[in-house]
């Protein structure tokens, strides 16, 4: 076991898009059970530097496998298809419309009841994505689309944060 | 004398000996502090059994100190020169504390964090804060009949940020505390909480205290305590209550106060009336200002509607760790009250209705936080060998740097579990731009300008290249007790600059010396030896370790790496021997350094036979 590892090995998980929640958060406490500065109060500044370096890296790899998107980036990165949303912008042109009906929605929304609406398909649609994103990582092995795919749910998670946001505006 | 009870050179301290490791609450209004003894975490007493020390110190004529209920009991007569609730200043600056002109202090503003003009002169409330833990300290000390204490677990609440959190770590320091952990409130509450009461699931804690409000959610499982998100508002309180009730009851009997006795006479009196309504339907705010008596009744109803904006802000709040969690309401299993202002019976039936269920309240509110304070020490000094207990906590605000045009580009996320550490790499805008600089800032909002600045620094040496070109990766790591520190590194020539974060307006480490060297009333000499003494105590606790680490896996080193220790470990026995204790340091230091890579194989081989053993299990 070593720091570099990739975050499936570390956390002793097979290399797939699907995955128990549970199995991942009772390896993660685990492993943090192993590697806490708090275990190592006692040792010296050694251990707790050492044990810092440790719970960050496990930390790092929790939160990239507990999320079904970065962890789908994480499977793309590991068969040679780099995410790089910043460089990659290019949408097919329906997706592309979508988006822009849906940001106009959210700007005339003036109530919660509205926003909750526009919440809830922005749900469907995340959820409908994933299910086509594992099929495309776990039976497909087809990199190039499944990187795609998490380009295109990039930014519906971002759409996503604005709705959030706007409900927040809207209660408080 | 204790100084003489560190053993010769050869001669191994009992490694069983238990280390004295205190929790303490450093409160608003109260300040506690607790120790397991037998296996069960007791609040420590004064002479007079009283556990709360009240958060007050009055400087006297002199120099002289009052610290307690000493002070309190003489709040009203010099109101100037007795600091309550200094706590709501910590890391603030005078334009954060909202009302401060209704209180009765001479503040002297500075960029970043006000301080006090007293009689004994101008006092940060670092200095405040660190008067009433030495109080504290002394009392701990007093009641083990040693001043060898390992060490203390203070709490801060979840809400604190960067230069509040780090505030609290100076004022330990200055009041010679050596603290092993920062731990959250609503954390400590919950530790105190679920290993009473055997429970498992997700439960919120709403903390509300003196001066601050918090409310966290944990997932409590087999001793693991996992804080899944925390919010709230750090100036927000019981001592709003207080003067909202205070205007009011001005207001209806048309008088106005201007001294800073009056100012505090009415403060207390509100505060009476406020905590005489949790038990009775109505009762009268009574004090005397201008030298005429103030008598205002007022009923629960009353006092219920004038405070209802602040019960809905906690709401407020509480909503919003919801959403924060992805957790809906009828989820979280028990709702645990914490905090002297949670005995309202409005906050006891707001919370009650948003939840549903009624919180619990079967742990004393003032004393659960130092007591769950006190278990975490406990299990950090080692004396919990088979320990199951493990704190995961988050970071409670996001950290971001400046980009152009005042926008926040966010690095760490709040919620965040720590430790933790994330980079993003940025580029320069102009063509031979040879430095770079870099403001570090924490909050939720997108404008530089309403969040909170934490530091600047610059990356200098940038060899000229054209815009765009440069890659500077900046590093955010925020280590188990949520302090940061921020590096940035030129990636194609590796020229780096990196900080600990220090709020800009916090207190340097020239002043916090300074500080030191001045107060206290410990003689140099004194100083001299305690330094001494506290070098020693930790030699003898780094060979110790290092000598324990040797015997369970001494394997992992080759010969020649044994001997290199061997000679390190020899250096800092020599080292002790003298009576110099920068000598002992510097050989301690050198022994880490050399045993890192061990400590690194060791930790691999623990990792290995954890997930060797969950798989046997899996079988």
């Amino acid at each position: 076991m070593r720091l570099d590892d990739d975050d499936f090995t570390l956390f002793g998980l097979p290399q797939r898009f699907a995955q128990q929640r549970s199995d991942i958060d009772a390896r993660w406490k685990a492993l943090q059970a192993e590697v806490h500065p708090d275990r190592f109060a006692a040792d010296g500044a050694a251990a707790q530097r050492v044990a810092m370096q440790w719970a960050v890296r496990v930390n790092e790899a929790y939160q990239r496998l507990k999320d079904p998107l970065k962890r789908a980036a994480a499977l793309c990165a590991l068969h040679g298809q780099r995410i790089d949303a910043h460089d990659n912008t290019a949408m097919p042109p329906a997706f592309l419309m979508q988006q822009m009906e849906w940001r106009e929605a959210l700007d005339e929304a003036h109530d919660a009841a509205a926003v909750e609406t526009l919440a809830e398909q922005v749900t469907q649609r995340r959820r409908a994505m994933l299910a086509e994103l594992q099929i495309l990582i776990d039976e497909r092995a087809d990199w190039v689309s499944a990187a795609q795919e998490v380009r295109a749910l990039m930014f519906i998670e971002r759409f996503a944060d604005g709705v959030d946001a706007r409900l927040h505006a809207l209660e408080s | 004398m204790a100084l003489l009870q560190i053993s010769e050179p050869g001669q191994t301290p009992d490694p069983h000996q238990r280390r004295i490791a205190v929790g303490i609450d450093l409160g608003t209004t109260h300040s506690l502090v607790a120790v397991v003894r037998h296996a069960m975490p007791e609040c420590l007493p004064d002479e007079q059994g009283r556990v709360i020390l009240p958060s007050a110190v009055r400087y006297l004529e002199g120099g002289g100190r009052q610290i307690g209920h000493a002070a309190i009991d003489t709040q009203a007569e010099d109101p100037e020169n007795t600091i309550v609730s200094v706590k709501r200043f910590m890391g603030r600056g005078l334009a954060d504390v909202h009302g401060h002109e209704k209180l009765p202090y001479r503040f002297v503003d500075a960029p970043g964090m006000l301080s006090l003009e007293t009689r004994d002169g101008v006092k940060s409330p670092v200095e405040v804060s660190a008067e009433i833990l030495a109080a504290l300290r002394q009392r701990a000390e007093d009641s083990f009949d040693t001043d060898e204490q390992f060490g203390a677990v203070i709490t801060v609440p979840a809400y604190f940020d960067e230069a509040q959190r780090q505030a609290t770590k100076d004022a330990a320091q200055l009041a010679r505390l050596n603290v092993l952990r920062l731990i959250n409130e609503p954390t400590a509450a919950a530790i105190a909480y679920g290993l009473e009461n055997g429970s498992e699931g997700l439960y919120a804690v709403y903390d509300l205290g003196g001066g601050t409000f918090d409310i966290s959610l944990l997932r409590l499982a087999r001793g693991v305590f996992e804080v899944v998100a925390t919010g709230g508002d750090s100036a927000l309180g019981g001592d709003d209550f207080d003067r909202a009730l205070a205007d009011w009851a001005l207001a209806e009997a048309g008088r106005e106060v201007r001294s800073a006795q009056d100012k505090r006479a009415v403060l207390v009196a509100a505060r009476a009336a406020k905590e005489a309504l949790s038990d009775a339907p109505q009762a009268t705010l009574r004090g005397v200002i201008d030298g005429q008596p103030l008598e205002v009744p007022v009923t629960r109803e009353q006092f219920e509607a004038l405070t209802r904006c602040l019960l809905d802000r906690t709401v407020t709040a509480v909503k919003r760790v919801l959403r924060d969690a992805k957790v809906a309401r009828d989820e979280v299993q028990g709702v645990v009250m914490v905090g002297g202002s949670t005995r309202m019976p409005a906050v006891q039936a707001a919370v009650g209705e948003f939840f549903g269920r009624a919180p619990l309240t079967n742990l004393n509110p003032d004393e659960v936080v130092a007591l769950g304070a006190a278990i975490q020490a406990n299990q950090l000094a080692g004396n919990a060998p088979d320990g199951e207990l493990l704190l995961l906590d988050v970071i409670p605000l996001s950290l971001g740097i400046e980009t152009m045009g005042g926008l926040v580009e966010r690095i760490i996320e709040r919620n965040t579990t720590i430790p933790t550490a994330q980079a993003q790499d940025f580029t320069t805008f102009k063509d031979g731009q040879t430095a770079m600089a870099l403001h570090v800032v924490q909050g939720e909002r997108e404008l530089v300008a309403d969040c909170r600045s934490l530091a600047r620094f610059e990356l200098r040496g940038i060899p000229p290249m054209a815009a765009g070109a440069a890659r500077i990766r900046v590093s955010f790591q925020v280590d188990a007790d949520g302090l940061l520190s921020v590096s940035a590194k030129e990636q194609t020539s590796g020229v780096q600059a990196a900080i600990v974060v220090k709020p800009s307006y916090g207190l340097s480490d020239e002043q916090i010396a300074g500080m030191l060297r001045e107060g206290f009333s410990h003689a140099e000499d004194d100083m001299r030896l305690r330094a001494l003494r506290e070098s020693r105590v930790e030699a003898e606790r780094m060979l110790l370790a290092t000598r324990s680490a040797l015997a369970v896996d001494g394997d992992l080193l080759s010969a020649e790496e044994q001997t290199a220790i061997d000679v390190l470990m020899r250096d800092v026995e020599a080292a002790m021997r003298g009576d110099s204790h920068g000598a002992i340091d510097a050989a301690v230091e050198a022994l880490a350094k050399g045993t890192e890579a061990f400590a690194a194989e060791r930790m691999n081989r623990g990792i290995r036979q954890a997930l060797a053993g969950r798989r046997v299990d899996q079988v």
